[in-house]
């Protein structure tokens, strides 16, 4: 049953090999009408004309008897019987690996990969409607995938297609094949790196705040300028993907900008001298709030002789930046307690606000918060500042006089006893118990 | 008769495929890229039967739809959607909003085939 394609195959060696018709049937002492006959499979050919031929085309004779690689074509079929297709294009399929070997293992590779992103994508269903970036590369993965299909199949078509159209075909396809290996290695890369398929991996944030808390928030090359925010980043092992890379670099440059303001030595004499007083040492540096509290938290132990917490939010409420502090829970990204000074600053902006809190559910410590919100970057006349809130946590001290009552806050909801609370997002998993 | 097929897609390569397909089964085949003044297009070209791709540049192939099954003129027009999305939720969005048929790709030339010529043969017979 092969071999009921060698015609084709003689047909398009010679074509490759630049040979006419004419020549052909000369060399091999047959004639032309003859051999018009075989190549388009209407007389059976074998033995010594196959052979002969064959050294004329430069080919092994099997590859003119043999053809397409069984494997080849059955991938062909699978591709077709996979979206359901039959009839005449489907018993062709080795006709059209036969006359277009090149197109058709595009078309298999395409084939495999399909099937195989189809297998992730199962598993990704519900993520598709939510991530607009995944949504994207499918789209462009599937239209090429259609664009060549639809192409493949015109070619693989029996009869003439005039040399206009299959000339543009071809160029299609080429384009297409490499538009889809370039598309579905982007989709693998993206998907590789997102912690959907490789299981736990951290979100960018995640991993930026444990490259930071692994330095103690304090990077002394940076206060020396030794080394640049671009030198520390790429020396930084656990800083594993481009994402996490780029909000380092912005965090380590915002510390850069700081420490130029206020350095280190005049820093550390002024806090030893004035004590924990962010409004005094802003006027002192000339420096806003915000930053002055950044500073704060980039301070060694010593300075202060207490550990000290730091969070950053943007205005939808979105923490940007967290130093942990022990005893004050700061949950994971986007579930913390609304009752925090940091968003009541939102809420006021550029009114510093001093709160001491204790937080329910822990220990009994107290702590003062100090809060502001800033709109980042230069006011533009019509468009609306953007505002960004920063706290610094420190433990209650006995210096700073309490604005006002102790505020019970929580960390999140589902960990929070606290009973009637107008702030509540969802029931706490410890009410049971209360 | 010279029956007109409208394709509104924004993939080069699967209008060239579309086009010649058609155009080989006796259509005369306008096309049209961008999802913004679509339904104008539909309108100036007043044609038999329209494909309609789902996620087009500047607006979705499904509020154009709904634009079509509005307007009298065009709300039994014959409307062929494509989508690289075979999600269940977007064909039943399609079905709401009076998608004729609802193919999703890769499709088969076959398939498109098969459906331009039924939806217009439904569409004579009403």
């Amino acid at each position: 049953m092969r071999d009921t394609l060698t015609g084709s195959r003689i047909r398009e060696r010679r074509m490759m090999a630049g040979i006419r018709q004419a020549e052909l049937a000369r060399e091999v002492r047959i004639s032309a009408s003859y051999l018009n006959l075989i190549e388009h499979n209407r007389r059976r050919i074998g033995g010594k004309l196959l052979v002969d031929i064959a050294r004329v085309l430069g080919v092994e004779p099997s590859m003119l008897s043999e053809g397409a690689e069984a494997a080849l074509v059955v991938t062909l079929r699978e591709a077709a019987a996979e979206v359901g297709d039959s009839g005449a294009e489907l018993q062709r399929a080795d006709e059209f690996a036969g006359r277009f070997p090149g197109w058709a293992a595009v078309l298999a590779a395409a084939h495999r990969r399909g099937a195989t992103l189809e297998r992730t994508v199962e598993s990704l269903a519900d993520r598709l409607n939510h991530d607009p970036h995944l949504a994207h590369s499918l789209h462009e993965v599937l239209s090429t995938a259609a664009a060549i299909r639809s192409t493949a199949s015109i070619l693989a078509e029996p009869g003439e297609i005039e040399p206009e159209w299959r000339d543009r075909f071809h160029r299609n396809l080429n384009q297409d094949s490499q538009r889809l290996a370039e598309s579905s290695k982007a989709l693998v890369r993206y998907l590789d790196e997102s912690d959907v398929v490789s299981g736990r991996r951290a979100v960018p944030q995640e991993e930026v705040e444990a490259f930071i808390a692994a330095h103690d928030h304090h990077f002394a090359a940076l206060e020396t300028e030794a080394e640049t925010p671009r030198d520390i980043v790429a020396g930084a092992d656990m800083l594993s993907t481009p994402a996490a890379r780029q909000i380092a670099r912005g965090v380590l440059n915002q510390y850069l900008d700081d420490a130029r303001a206020m350095p280190m030595r005049a820093f550390a004499a002024e806090v030893r001298a004035a004590g924990l007083d962010p409004a005094h040492l802003a006027a002192r540096f000339g420096c806003d709030l915000a930053a002055v509290l950044r500073r704060l938290a980039a301070m060694p132990h010593a300075v202060l002789g207490h550990d000290v917490g730091l969070v950053i939010c943007d205005a939808s409420g979105s923490i940007l930046f967290r130093k942990q502090l022990a005893d004050f829970a700061l949950p994971r990204f986007g579930a913390s307690c609304p009752l925090w000074p940091l968003f009541a600053a939102l809420g006021q902006p550029m009114r510093p606000l001093r709160r001491r809190v204790s937080q329910l559910g822990r220990s009994s410590a107290m702590f003062d918060c100090f809060a502001v919100a800033q709109p980042v970057g230069r006011p533009v006349f019509d468009e609306d500042p953007l505002l960004r809130a920063t706290m610094l946590i420190a433990p209650a001290s006995d210096d700073a006089a309490p604005a006002g009552p102790v505020r019970q806050v929580g960390s999140s909801c589902r960990v929070c006893p606290k009973p009637e609370c107008n702030a509540r997002r969802e029931p706490s998993i410890l009410a049971d118990g209360m | 008769m010279d029956r007109k097929v409208l394709l509104i897609e924004d993939e080069p390569n699967i209008i060239e495929a579309i086009r010649f397909l058609l155009a080989r089964d006796g259509w005369s085949v306008e096309t049209h890229s961008n999802g913004v003044d679509a339904v104008e297009a539909v309108r100036d070209h007043a044609p038999d039967l329209v494909i309609l791709d789902l996620m087009l540049p500047g607006r979705s192939g499904m509020e154009i739809l709904r634009d079509l099954r509005a307007d009298s003129a065009t709300s039994r027009l014959p409307v062929l959607m494509l989508t690289a999305r075979g999600q269940s939720r977007d064909r039943d969005m399609a079905e709401k909003a009076g998608v004729s048929r609802f193919m999703t790709k890769p499709f088969s030339n076959v398939e498109v085939m098969t459906a331009v010529r039924d939806l217009v043969a439904q569409a004579s017979r009403q």
